[in-house]
C-alpha cells in the first residue's frame, strides 16, 4: 500500500531517544506506540488531512490517527481563530471538528474524536483561510479587547440601514464553523422501533453489570454503546475484575451477554433522547465508517426504543481548569490522554505534564509511564502524592510540583512549555509538548434533565448528580456519582436487576462482579488567575472574564450568562464547559455554586443528522400519495395530475393538438355541456350510517332534515361546527329504512369523520347508530350532461328503469350492471346538467373508466378532470372549498333557508350570534368583468367604485374563478359586504399583487341554467 | 408518549388526535321551550370556548383515529404528560355493547 | 452608559471593568400606580412604553424566575407582518414599524434583520390565499409579493425543485420580514425601561392579588404584597393560571410547540422560508445555526418539552423541500407553552375584574407582537381605552361572533 510505512514507530522503551519535535507531521504515526491497544496492526489505514496522506490502524478514531501521526494542530476557534487541537477522546469534545467527506456527502463540524478511521477517509479543517496554520481570521484575536462578551448588542447601530447591508453580512460569513454540503444528500435513512422491558445505555463497567442483571432475568434486555465496542472507560483504563484483567472480564461478560437470546447489543449507538411513556431516542451509525454506503443500505438509522424501565450508566466527564492558554494544541484531558496511550497505542508527546487536583488525574502519569512514555512534572495544587502512587513516583522518579499551571508557552503547533506557580509563590517554566489536564469528573448527568430534572451538588465530589430523573429510568455508576469501579459494578447490578423487578423478572440475577474501591479524592479548583485568555467555553472562545463581565452587566442568572456569552451553546452543548462556567459566575457573585443553578438540559445529548429524522420521508415520498381508483387508466391516458390534499387526482386530460391547459379544460366542459362526460370522484369522503337512529342522528349534525328524507333519496346536506361556522357539505342518500350513504368533501373527509364519531360517541351514546368509513371502499363517478341516460342504459341491466319516472331528479338507489356487479346509482348534479354519480367496489375503478369509455363510445363520451369539474360548478354558482373557508356561515353562502328551526343541531344556537348574523357580513356572490376580455383573478378584492382602496373600504374579495367556454368570459365567485343587496353594481376589482384594477359586474353567482331544468331533464 | 386504547393496547400517540379538554358539556335543550336565547347562547359560549386549562391532571378527548376510531377520555398531567387513565367514550365501540356494561 | 462603538472602545481600554448592571437589581416598593406581571418582551415593552409616551413611571415588572426565561427566550425570532383579516393588518404592522427603529429607541443591538420572508405555495388553492392575504397586505401599506415558480428559483435556488412530493409553484414574499436576536429584545426593553425608572424585579412570582369591592389594588407575591393602581397581565403560557387567581376562566389552552436549532454553518439559508404542504419553517442565524420548526404538539401541556413525532414531523418537512440539510445536524431541541386562543388572534383588553388588563393569547405569533403589544397595552392601561390599531383583540368578541380567525379553523387552538 502506497504512503504507508511502518518506519520510525514511536517505541516503548526507546521514546527518548526519538527526535521529534511539531514537524513531525507527517511522519508516518510517529507517536504510535510498538505494541499494545486496541488496534489493528495489520490492517493499516490510509486517509487524508488536510491534503497530506497518513496512515493509521483498523480501530483507530480520526483522532487517534491523527495523534499517531504527531499532529496536534486540527482546528480554528469559532470567534478569536485560535488555534486548537484535540481535546477529549469522546463526542464532548469541544475543539477537534474538522469536515469530513466532500461535494454531497461533506459534513461540517464532525467530532474528529467520534470519526472512525477508514481507508480513504478525508477529512479537513474548517474555519480557516487560507490555511489551517495561516488563518487570515486570527486577526480577530487582536481586536479581542473589542470582542467581548455580547459586543454586539453595544454597537453596529449607526446608521440604521447599514445593518442589513454592511455589518449582519461580515457578521454571518465570519459566523459559523464549517460549510454544509449544500446539495440534496444522497444517502438513505431508515426510522424503526424497539421494544425492550429494560433499556441499558453505556457499556462500561456499571452499563455492562447492568444488562447482565437484567438479562439473567428473562427480562428483554436492549444494550446500547455509542462507541464502536463495549467497554467504556475499561477500554483505557483497565483494572482489575473478579481477579481477572478488565479486558478479560469484558470478553468473558459480552460473550455471556450475546449467548442471551433476550439480549441485544447495539454498539455504534448513541441514545439522545428521553420522551414521553419510556420512549427513547437513539442514532445507529450504520455505515460512518465505510466512503459511501452499500448498495440498499442506509447511511444511518433512527431507533425509537419503548422502554418499561431504563438503567442509564452514561459515565462521567472529564471537566477542564479554566487558566490562562488552557485552549492550546496539546493541552488534553488527563483522561483522554490515558485513552490514546492505552486504548489506541498513540502518545500525545514526548514531554507530558500533568496537572491534576484529584487522584484520579494521577493514572494518567501513570499510564504514559507504563506505555514508556515520558511525563515531564505532576502538578497537584494539594501538595502531595496520593498513596496509590507514592510507590510508582518513587521508582520514577516522578517531578511532582505543589501549586498551578498558570500560563501555556507555545504556538500555533501547540504546547512547548507551561508555567508552574507553586504553593510557594515561586513560578518556573517546564518544558513539555502536551498538558495532561483533569479538574475532577462531571457525572454525565444529561439524560436524567431531559424531562426537566434539576441536578443536586454534591460536595463530595464537587459535581452535580442526577436529582429526579424521568420517570421509569435509574441512573447508575459515574453517571450516579459512584466512581470506583467496585462500586460502579456494584451500582449497575443492582439497578439491572431492580429494573428487571419492576418489569416482572424476578428470576436470580446472580451476583455482582467485584472490583476495588479506588479513592477518589478531590479539592475543587475552578480558575488559575492570570494574564491571558482562560477559557471556559473552547469552541465558543468564552473566557473566564467574558463570565465576570456578564456578572457586572446584570446578567447573572445562568440563562442569562449562557445567552450573553454563548457559554455552552456550541456544538457540544458545553459538555466541557457549563459547569466552569457556572463555578467562575458562583465565585463572582457570591453565591454557591448550587445557588447559582444549572441550565436546562436540552435534547439531543449529542447532534443528530436532519436526514435521520426524516427518515425515507423526503422528497417525492415526503407524504404517502393516495391515488384515485382510476388513476392508472387516467395515468395511461396522459392526465395532467394535480394535488389534492394526499389525493392525486385527473386535472385534465391533454389531446394532441391542444396548446394549453385552457383549451383541454374548455372542451371537457362544452363535451359535458352538449353530450356527456365522466370524472373520477371517489376522493370525496363517503361514510356509511346505520341504525334504527340514523335519521335522527344526521337531523343532529345536518343543518337540515334527514330524518324525513324517502327511502331511494338523496339530498343536499350542509354540516355547521359548534361554532356556528360552516364546517361541510355533501349529499347523503337514504338507501333503507337504517341506512344512509353519506358524503362529504375530500378535503374534510378525516376531519368530518372524526366529528360525526364524536357526535355518536360522545354526545349521543343512546343513539342506537354506526358509522363506518367507506372511502376507500367504493369508486365513484361522476356522469355527466344530457347524454348521460343513454350511456348509462347502455352500462346497466336493461332491467333497470333510467327515465325519469323511474329515477327521478336526486334518486338513489342500487343498479345491477351488465355482467353483474351490484352498484349504487345516485342522480345528483355538480355541473347543472342531467348528471348521476355511480359507485362501484373500488376495486373496479379502473375498469369501469373503462367500461364507461366503452359503453360511452357512440355518445362520444369524454373525460374530465377536477379543472372542468370546478367549472362547470363555478358556473352553476355551487360553494366550494374556497367559500367554505372555515368563517362563513349557511347565509353567507346563500343557504341560511336550510337550516331547521324545528330542531337541534350542531352549530344552531352559536350560528345566532350577533355577529353572525349580522347584515353587513361578506355573502357569496357571482362577479364579472365588465371587460369580457379580462382575466378574473382569485384573491383580488372589491373596492367600491368610486372608492380609494383602503382597509375602510376593502369589502369582500373574489374566491374562485374560471373561464367559462359557455358564456366566453371569465367569471367568478365572492365574498362582498352586503353582496345580495348589490346585484348589477359595478365595482373595482382591486389586485396591487399583479398590478391589476379594473370593473365587474355583482351579480347571482348561478350562471347556468338558474330554474334548473337541465338538471332535473 | 402512548397511549392505552381499551381497545387496541398501547399504542404511538402518532395513531390519536387530540381534541381537548372533556368537562365542558354541550348544554342540553329542546326547541322552544322558552329558554331566553341570550341564556342558551352563554352556556354554548361557555360550553365551546371557556377552558379551565389546568396546570395539572386534566380529563380530555382523545381519538383514536389510526386504530379503532373510538374516542377516548384521558385523565393525564399537562405538567409531566404522564397518562393516570384512558377510558373509552360511553358510545365507543359497538355502542349496545357499550351501553350493557354500564 | 450610552452604548456605541466608542464607549465599546473606551471601556476596552479599562479591561471592560467600567460597566455596569444593565437593569438594577431593585427590591419591590410597597407601590406602583402600575405592576405589569411577567417580565417577557411583552411585560418589558408595556413598562417601557408606560413610562416613555404615557408618562408613567411608577411602575414595576414582576418575572417570577429571570427575565425572558418563558417565550421570549425560546421562541423562532421572525418578525413579519403578513396577515390578511382586519384586526390583526393593522396591528402587526404597527408592531413592524417598532421593529424598524427599536435599536435606535432603545440604545441596543436587537439585530432586528429583514431579510424577507417567504410563504411557499403549492397548489392554485393556496396561491389564491395567499393573493386574498397580500392584497390585504398592500391594501393596508404593506410590502407583500407574490412570486412565481421562476422567481422563488431566483430568490431560493436550493429548494427541491426536482422532485418534491409538493411541486414549489410560489410564494408570498414580504421583504420586510425578518428575524430579530429575541433575548436582546428582552434586555434591551429592560435596560431602557430600566433607564426611565421602571423596576425589574426578578424571582418575584405573583401568587394572588389583593382586591377592595372586587377591585384590583395589588398583589400578593413570594417577595410581599405589593399594592398597585393597576395591574397587568403579560404571562402567555401561564395565561390562564394568573387569571384563574383573580376567578377570570378564558378562551385559552396552554399547549407546547417545539423549535429547533443545528450546529453553526456557513451562510446557507438567506432569509426566512416557509413550507406551505408542510410543518416547517427555518431562518438562519447570525451565528450560524438554522433555527426551525412547525407544528403544535397538539394537546394541552406546560410541560415546555414536547415529544418526536412532531420532531420528525418537521424534519420530513424540511428534507422534503430542502434535502440539502440532510446532513445538518439538529443540535437542541426545546419547547415553549404556547397561550392559544379560540380564533388564533391575541386579546388585549380591560378584564371583567375592575383593575385587572389582559394582554394574552399570542399563540405561536407572540414575539413578532412585542413592540406592537407593548405600545397597545400600555395605551390600554394608560387611557382605558384600546389602541385604535388593537380595537378588536377584544375579549367579548367570542360571545359576540366576531371571532378574527386567520386559519378559518374554529373554537380547536391546537389547530390555529
Amino acid at each position: 500500500m502506497s504512503g504507508y510505512t511502518e518506519s520510525q514507530p514511536f517505541s516503548r522503551t526507546s521514546a527518548k531517544e526519538e527526535d521529534a519535535g511539531p514537524r513531525a507531521v507527517g511522519n508516518a504515526q510517529s507517536h504510535r506506540l510498538r505494541t499494545g491497544g486496541l488496534i489493528d496492526r495489520k490492517a493499516p489505514l490510509r486517509f487524508t488531512f488536510d491534503g497530506q496522506v497518513m496512515t493509521g490502524y483498523a480501530g483507530d478514531t480520526l483522532a487517534s490517527a491523527l495523534i499517531a501521526n504527531g499532529v496536534k494542530l486540527v482546528a480554528r476557534s469559532f470567534k478569536y481563530h485560535r488555534p486548537r487541537g484535540i481535546m477529549t477522546a469522546g463526542s464532548e469534545e469541544p475543539s477537534a471538528l474538522v469536515e469530513m467527506r466532500s461535494a454531497a456527502r461533506r459534513e461540517p463540524n464532525t467530532r474528529a474524536t467520534t470519526q472512525e478511521l477508514y481507508h480513504g477517509l478525508v477529512a479537513s479543517s474548517q474555519n480557516s483561510w487560507p490555511s489551517l496554520r495561516r488563518d487570515f481570521m486570527a486577526i480577530n484575536s487582536l481586536l479581542s479587547p473589542i470582542f467581548v462578551a455580547g459586543f454586539y448588542y453595544k454597537t453596529f447601530m449607526w446608521p440604521a440601514k447599514f445593518w442589513e447591508t454592511l455589518y449582519e453580512p461580515l457578521i454571518r460569513r465570519a459566523a459559523g464553523l464549517g460549510k454544509s454540503a449544500g446539495q440534496p444528500d444522497p444517502d438513505h435513512y431508515d426510522k424503526v422501533w424497539a421494544h425492550c422491558d429494560v433499556l441499558v445505555v453505556g457499556s462500561g463497567a456499571a452499563g455492562l453489570s447492568a444488562a447482565l442483571a437484567a438479562g439473567r432475568t428473562g427480562a428483554r434486555v436492549i444494550l446500547v454503546e455509542e462507541d464502536t465496542r463495549l467497554g467504556g472507560r475499561l477500554l483505557s483504563d483497565g483494572g482489575e475484575i473478579d481477579g481477572m484483567l478488565a479486558g478479560e472480564w469484558l470478553r468473558e461478560t459480552s460473550a455471556e451477554l450475546e449467548a442471551m437470546g433476550n439480549v441485544r447489543i447495539m454498539t455504534r449507538t448513541a441514545l439522545f433522547g428521553v420522551y414521553d411513556g419510556g420512549t427513547y431516542a437513539a442514532l445507529e451509525r450504520v455505515n460512518d465508517h465505510v466512503p459511501v454506503p452499500g448498495s440498499h443500505q442506509v447511511r444511518q438509522r433512527l431507533w425509537r426504543i419503548v422502554a418499561k424501565r431504563s438503567v442509564v450508566a452514561a459515565g462521567a466527564l472529564e471537566r477542564p481548569i479554566v487558566f490562562p492558554g488552557n485552549d492550546r494544541p496539546g493541552v488534553m484531558m488527563a483522561s483522554a490522554v490515558r485513552t490514546y496511550v492505552n486504548r489506541f497505542a498513540a502518545m500525545p508527546g514526548r514531554q507530558i505534564a500533568l496537572f491534576t487536583n484529584n487522584d484520579d488525574g494521577w493514572r494518567t502519569a501513570e499510564a504514559i509511564q507504563d506505555a514508556g512514555g515520558s511525563v515531564a512534572a505532576v502538578v497537584d495544587p494539594r501538595g502531595q502524592i496520593p498513596a496509590a502512587y507514592q510507590a510508582m513516583a518513587k521508582a520514577s522518579g516522578l517531578r511532582m510540583l505543589s501549586g498551578v499551571v498558570s500560563d501555556i508557552k507555545g504556538g500555533v503547533d501547540g504546547v512547548r512549555g507551561i508555567v508552574v506557580i507553586g504553593n510557594d509563590g515561586r513560578s518556573q517554566r517546564i518544558s513539555a509538548d502536551c498538558l495532561a489536564v483533569s479538574g475532577g469528573w462531571n457525572p454525565n448527568v444529561g439524560l436524567s434533565c431531559f424531562h426537566r430534572g434539576r441536578p443536586v451538588w454534591h460536595e463530595d465530589i464537587a459535581a452535580f448528580v442526577p436529582g429526579d430523573c424521568p420517570a421509569g429510568m435509574t441512573m447508575a455508576g459515574a453517571a450516579k456519582g459512584e466512581f470506583s469501579l467496585g462500586e460502579c459494578l456494584r451500582d449497575g447490578h443492582a439497578a439491572g436487576a431492580a429494573a428487571a423487578a419492576d418489569c416482572g423478572y424476578h428470576k436470580n440475577a446472580g451476583t455482582s462482579a467485584q472490583a476495588g474501591e479506588e479513592a477518589y479524592a478531590i479539592s475543587p479548583l475552578w480558575q488559575v488567575k492570570g494574564k491571558g485568555k482562560a477559557f471556559v467555553d473552547f469552541q465558543h472562545d468564552v473566557t473566564a472574564s467574558d463570565v465576570t463581565l456578564a456578572q457586572r452587566e446584570g446578567y447573572e442568572s445562568v440563562e442569562h450568562l449562557k445567552r450573553y456569552t454563548t457559554l455552552g451553546m456550541a456544538t457540544d452543548q458545553g459538555k466541557t464547559s457549563n459547569i466552569n462556567g457556572l463555578a467562575i459566575m458562583a465565585a463572582a457573585s457570591g453565591r454557591s455554586i448550587p445557588e447559582t443553578g444549572t441550565t436546562i438540559y436540552r435534547p439531543p445529548y449529542a447532534p443528530v443528522a436532519i436526514g435521520a429524522f426524516a427518515g425515507h420521508n423526503r422528497d417525492e415520498n415526503f407524504h404517502a400519495w393516495r391515488l384515485a381508483p382510476s388513476h392508472h387508466w387516467a395515468a395511461a391516458r396522459g392526465a395532467v395530475f394535480v394535488d389534492v390534499g394526499l389525493w392525486k387526482r385527473a386535472q385534465w386530460y391533454p389531446q394532441p393538438a391542444e396548446k394549453d391547459w385552457l383549451q383541454s379544460v374548455s372542451r371537457e366542459v362544452m363535451a359535458v355541456r352538449n353530450g356527456v362526460g365522466f370524472c373520477d370522484v371517489s376522493t370525496l369522503g363517503k361514510v356509511d350510517v346505520r341504525g334504527a337512529d340514523a335519521g335522527v342522528f344526521l337531523d343532529r349534525v345536518y343543518i337540515n332534515a334527514f330524518s324525513s328524507l324517502a327511502i331511494g333519496k338523496a339530498r343536499y346536506g350542509l354540516m355547521l361546527r359548534e361554532d356556528g361556522i360552516v364546517m361541510d357539505d355533501g349529499t347523503t342518500s337514504r338507501l333503507a329504512e337504517d341506512h344512509y350513504f353519506l358524503t362529504t368533501t375530500t378535503a374534510k373527509a378525516g376531519v368530518v369523520m372524526q366529528h360525526l364519531e364524536f357526535c355518536r360517541q360522545v354526545l349521543w351514546p343512546e343513539l342506537d347508530v354506526q358509522l363506518s368509513s367507506a372511502t376507500d371502499q367504493w369508486a365513484q363517478f361522476s356522469i355527466a350532461g344530457p347524454k348521460t341516460r343513454d350511456l348509462l342504459q347502455a352500462l346497466c341491466d336493461p332491467a333497470e328503469d333510467l327515465s325519469n319516472e323511474g329515477f327521478p331528479f336526486m334518486g338513489a338507489r342500487e343498479v345491477k350492471l351488465r355482467g353483474g356487479v351490484t352498484a349504487r346509482l345516485f342522480r345528483i348534479s355538480f355541473s347543472g346538467e342531467m348528471a348521476f354519480e355511480i359507485s362501484v367496489p373500488a376495486r373496479y375503478g379502473n375498469a369501469m373508466a373503462e367500461n364507461l369509455m366503452i359503453a360511452g363510445k357512440p355518445f362520444s363520451v369524454t373525460p374530465y378532470g377536477t379543472e372542468a369539474l370546478s367549472v362547470m360548478r363555478i358556473e352553476k354558482g355551487h360553494v366550494a372549498g374556497p367559500e367554505l373557508n372555515g368563517t362563513t356561515t349557511a347565509d353567507d353562502l346563500g343557504l341560511g333557508k336550510m337550516m331547521s328551526r324545528k330542531k337541534d343541531f350542531i352549530g344552531r344556537i352559536m350560528a345566532g350570534r350577533e355577529a353572525l348574523t349580522a347584515p353587513d357580513r361578506q355573502v357569496v356572490v357571482g362577479i364579472k368583468p365588465i371587460d369580457v376580455q379580462r382575466r378574473l383573478r382569485s384573491g383580488a378584492h372589491v373596492i367600491p367604485k368610486e372608492e380609494l382602496p383602503g382597509p375602510d373600504t376593502d369589502e369582500g374579495y373574489v374566491t374562485s374563478v374560471c373561464f367559462s367556454p359557455t358564456h366566453n368570459q371569465w367569471l367568478g365567485l365572492g365574498l362582498v359586504r352586503r353582496g345580495r343587496e348589490r346585484y348589477g353594481e359595478v365595482v373595482r376589482i382591486h389586485d396591487p399583487l399583479r398590478n391589476e384594477d379594473y370593473e365587474a359586474e355583482i351579480c347571482s353567482p348561478v350562471f347556468y341554467d338558474p330554474e334548473g331544468v337541465r338538471q332535473r331533464g | 408518549m402512548r397511549i392505552a386504547c381499551p381497545y387496541c393496547g398501547e399504542r404511538e400517540v402518532g395513531e390519536f388526535s387530540y381534541l381537548g379538554d372533556a368537562s365542558p358539556k354541550r348544554p342540553h335543550y329542546t326547541i322552544d321551550d322558552g329558554t331566553d336565547p341570550v341564556v342558551l347562547e352563554e352556556a354554548f359560549n361557555e360550553y365551546v370556548y371557556l377552558r379551565d386549562n389546568v396546570a395539572g391532571t386534566m380529563r380530555e378527548y382523545w381519538y383514536h383515529g389510526g386504530g379503532c376510531r373510538s374516542w377516548l377520555i384521558a385523565e393525564r398531567s399537562t405538567l409531566t404528560h404522564e397518562f393516570k387513565s384512558v377510558q373509552a367514550a360511553p358510545g365507543a365501540g359497538a355502542a349496545k355493547v357499550t351501553l350493557q356494561g354500564e | 452608559m450610552k452604548y456605541s462603538i466608542f464607549s465599546l472602545a473606551k471601556a476596552a481600554m479599562s479591561g471592560h471593568r467600567g460597566w455596569t448592571r444593565a437593569w438594577r437589581d431593585p427590591v419591590p416598593k410597597d407601590r406602583y400606580d402600575v405592576i405589569i406581571i411577567g417580565g417577557g418582551g411583552h411585560g418589558l415593552a408595556t413598562a417601557y412604553f408606560l413610562a416613555k409616551e404615557y408618562g408613567i413611571r411608577n411602575v414595576a415588572v414582576l418575572e417570577k424566575g429571570w427575565i425572558g426565561s418563558g417565550n421570549a427566550g425560546r421562541n423562532t425570532t421572525i418578525i413579519r407582518s403578513n396577515y390578511m383579516l382586519p384586526g390583526n393588518v393593522g396591528f402587526y404592522e404597527l408592531s413592524m414599524k417598532l421593529w424598524e427603529r427599536m435599536e435606535q429607541d432603545l440604545n441596543y443591538n436587537t439585530m432586528v434583520s429583514q431579510r424577507g420572508i417567504i410563504n411557499l405555495y403549492h397548489s392554485d388553492a393556496q396561491r389564491d390565499a395567499f393573493a386574498r392575504r397580500g392584497n390585504s397586505m398592500r391594501i393596508n401599506g404593506i410590502d407583500a409579493e407574490l412570486l412565481d415558480a421562476e422567481q422563488i428559483r431566483k430568490e431560493l435556488p436550493f429548494l427541491n425543485y426536482s422532485n418534491p412530493r409538493f411541486p414549489i409553484m410560489g410564494g408570498l414574499m414580504q421583504r420586510r420580514g425578518g428575524t430579530a436576536r429575541h433575548d436582546a429584545v428582552v434586555w434591551g426593553y429592560a435596560r431602557a425601561a430600566n433607564d426611565l425608572g421602571v423596576d425589574i424585579i426578578q424571582n418575584c412570582e405573583v401568587i394572588g392579588f389583593q382586591r377592595t369591592n372586587g377591585r384590583i389594588t395589588g398583589v400578593e407575591t413570594t417577595r410581599g404584597n405589593i399594592a398597585a393602581g393597576k395591574v397587568g397581565m403579560a404571562v402567555a403560557g401561564s395565561t390562564s393560571r394568573v387569571a384563574a387567581m383573580a376567578g377570570l376562566k378564558l378562551p385559552i389552552e396552554s399547549h407546547v410547540l417545539q423549535a429547533f436549532v443545528s450546529e453553526a454553518i456557513k451562510p446557507l439559508i438567506p432569509g426566512v422560508v416557509t413550507f406551505g404542504a408542510g410543518h416547517f419553517y427555518v431562518s438562519q442565524s447570525d451565528k450560524g445555526g438554522l433555527v426551525f420548526g412547525g407544528d403544535l404538539d397538539g394537546y394541552n401541556s406546560y410541560a415546555q418539552r414536547g415529544n418526536m413525532p412532531v420532531m420528525e414531523d418537521v424534519c420530513e418537512g424540511g428534507m422534503a423541500i430542502m434535502p440539502m440539510l440532510g446532513r445538518v445536524r439538529l443540535l437542541r431541541q426545546w419547547g415553549g407553552i404556547m397561550d392559544m386562543s379560540m380564533d388564533g388572534t391575541p386579546i388585549i383588553d380591560r378584564t371583567p375584574v375592575e383593575g385587572l388588563y389582559l394582554n394574552a393569547g399570542w399563540c405561536y405569533g407572540g414575539f413578532k407582537a412585542t413592540p406592537g403589544s407593548g405600545l397597545v397595552f400600555a395605551h390600554l392601561m394608560a387611557r382605558d381605552e384600546p389602541h385604535p390599531e388593537a380595537a378588536l383583540f377584544r375579549l367579548d368578541r367570542f360571545r359576540r361572533g366576531a371571532m378574527i380567525d386567520e386559519k378559518g379553523q374554529g373554537a380547536q387552538p391546537n389547530l390555529h
